[in-house]
Parts: structure tokens; sequence; C-alpha cells
């Protein structure tokens, strides 16, 4: 079955505690090539038949409603992924259009 | 008598300090059930603390879509006075019912302390008996009690008197603008980080230079309500 995936980012002016938090492991581990961590979150919605105009504006409402909340995150990417594994871009979501 | 009703949502902690402390204020509390679509005609209605859904998602994000939450907000347009504490607060901004968000403390961990409040709006449904300026101590206790806003909304509740509550001394999450708390404009709509609930019975509130423990500043929060609802 297709599966949409839905990446949801913290917006970039805000702090990220736990990016931070990970970049400071980073620091310790002796790895200060990386400057910056950011954490986000990835969505998986499993579809039943196929992925059509009516499914991807359901996701993108989905998307915007529950699975982020626009004062504190962007959503970022909305992918279909077919049952081959094939990767396509859904298209950008109401946050980026 | 006035009934105010507390929602029960699955993770929920304080929900029986809550009635606990409406029974104390004077008013008989209701116990209300996340998965009903029922507020069995409440005069008011009280979000609690907790960890609802496990902070799954976002805090409060899932209990801000829950059944009873349709018709909290449908009461909340009414004018029904509803409180939100700490999970509660979390889910009004879910649910658009107050502006902004909160997000983990900027220092990364979690905080419990007897918090020092600024009164700024003392004509709230649930501020009323406190006087603008007024400094109170309740107890606080969230990992995720930031709270943030875009400039433009930070400056429309400075300007229009939307902040209910502000940290004194300490500010204990990283908010912006020292927010512990906010209202909506028709001020029947309150949420804040503390807990009130927490500070309603002399021996089990914060420490007072009087006695320890002693401290039962939270009891007003819901005195207010009482007396906003035979007012109305």
């Amino acid at each position: 079955m297709p599966k949409i995936v839905v990446d949801v980012m913290p917006k970039a002016e805000l702090l990220d505690p736990q990016g931070k938090a990970v970049a400071g492991a980073l620091t310790r581990l002796g790895r200060s090539e990386f400057t910056s961590v950011r954490v986000g979150k990835r969505f998986e919605l499993t579809v039943e038949g196929p992925v059509d105009a009516d499914v991807l504006s359901a996701v993108r409402e989905i998307a915007d409603d529950l699975l982020s909340n626009s004062v504190i995150e962007d959503v970022v990417n909305i992918t279909v992924v077919d049952e081959a594994g094939e990767h396509s871009a859904a298209s950008a979501s109401g946050v980026l259009a | 008598m006035t009934r105010v009703g507390v929602v029960t949502f699955p993770g929920s902690l304080d929900d029986r300090d809550a009635q606990r402390a409406v029974r104390f204020a004077g008013a008989e509390p209701v116990a209300l059930w996340h998965g009903d679509h029922d507020l069995q005609g409440v005069d008011a209605v009280v979000l609690p603390g907790g960890f609802s859904y496990g902070d799954y998602l976002r805090c409060g994000a899932i209990a801000s879509h829950s059944p009873i939450m349709r018709e909290v907000i449908a009461a909340a347009e009414r004018g029904v006075p509803v409180l939100g504490i700490c999970n509660g607060f979390q889910m009004l901004t879910e649910a658009h019912l107050l502006p902004g968000g909160l997000i983990r403390n900027d220092h990364g961990s979690f905080v419990c302390r007897d918090q020092v409040l600024r009164v700024e709006n003392a004509s709230t449904a649930w501020t009323n008996g406190y006087t603008v300026g007024q400094e109170i101590t309740i107890p606080l206790k969230n990992g995720e009690g930031g709270y943030i806003a875009s400039a433009e909304t930070l400056a429309r509740l400075d300007g229009e008197g939307l902040v209910a509550f502000r940290y004194v001394g300490v500010n204990p999450n990283g908010s912006l603008d020292d927010i512990a708390g906010i209202t909506n404009a028709r001020g029947n709509v309150v949420g804040l980080m503390p807990h009130p609930e927490h500070a309603v019975e002399a021996g089990f509130g914060p420490d007072t230079p009087l006695a320890m423990r002693s401290g039962v500043d939270g009891l007003t929060i819901f005195r207010s309500a009482l007396e906003a609802v035979l007012a109305a």
C-alpha cells in the first residue's frame, strides 16, 4: 500500500532545545564540525487505495491541522512513497504554498 | 450552587486537585469525561494539568481534538468561563481558544518550584478577585512551559491587556515577555502554566513568610469564577 510521508520541523526562528541538546552531545563526542542540529518529526501515513488528488488534499489538511501547529512548526515536505518504494514529491503543503 | 466541570483526559494528573480546589472555593465540582459530548450543564470548565496522551504529537494536541473539547470550545464562545492549567493551557492554545503556543523549557529541564507571579489583568472571569499588580505565589511544574507567539501576537497581547499573569523574579522556562498566563479578549478563557489548584489549603500550599506551606493564593482563581458566574 502506498505511504505518504509528512515532515514537520520546528520553525527556524524558534529555539529548538532538543536540537541544542543533540548538538551538545556531538560536541562532547568531538564532532565539532557540526555547528547546529534541529530535530523534527516524520509521519508515515499508509493509504488504502490509490493516492489521488482527494487523498493528497486530505493529507495537506491533516498536516496543517493535526500533525503540525503553525505557531511553532512548519510542514516542510509531503512525499508519496509508492509500493515499490519510489519517492515522488506530492507538492508543498499549505504552509509553503 | 455553582457547578464547575473538571475534564479528565487519559493522562490527566491534577483533575482531582482541581475538583478539590473548586470545592474549597465554595462550588460543586463536576467530573467530566473527555470522550463525552456532554458538559452536564456546568457553569464553568477547568481543563486540568497532566500529560494527556503522554504528550504525544505535541502537548495537549490530541486532547484538543477530543469529543468534549468541541463542547468546551462552543461553551467558551458563548462566554462560559474556561480555565486551562498547564496541560490545559496547552490544550487551549492547540484548540485556538488562546493564541501562541508552549514549547520545551529553554534550559531543557523539567522545573518544579513555588513561583511568584504578578497579576496583570484583574478583570477576567478567573482573576477578578485579585488586584492589578498583586504578587501571588503558586507552584509551577512543567517541562514544556515556554510561551511563544509571533511578535505581532505578543504586541497585541500586551497592547490589549490580554496577559493575565507574568513571572516575577525568575523566568522559569524561557517564556517570551515573562508570560505565565493569558486571556482571550472577552476575558472568559484563561490559560496559565503554574498550578493554582495546589495552593488552596493551608498546610499543603507554598511556604509564606507567616508559616510553612500556608500559601493559598491559588484559591482566588476559583473564587473569581464563582463571582463571574453570579455576575453573568
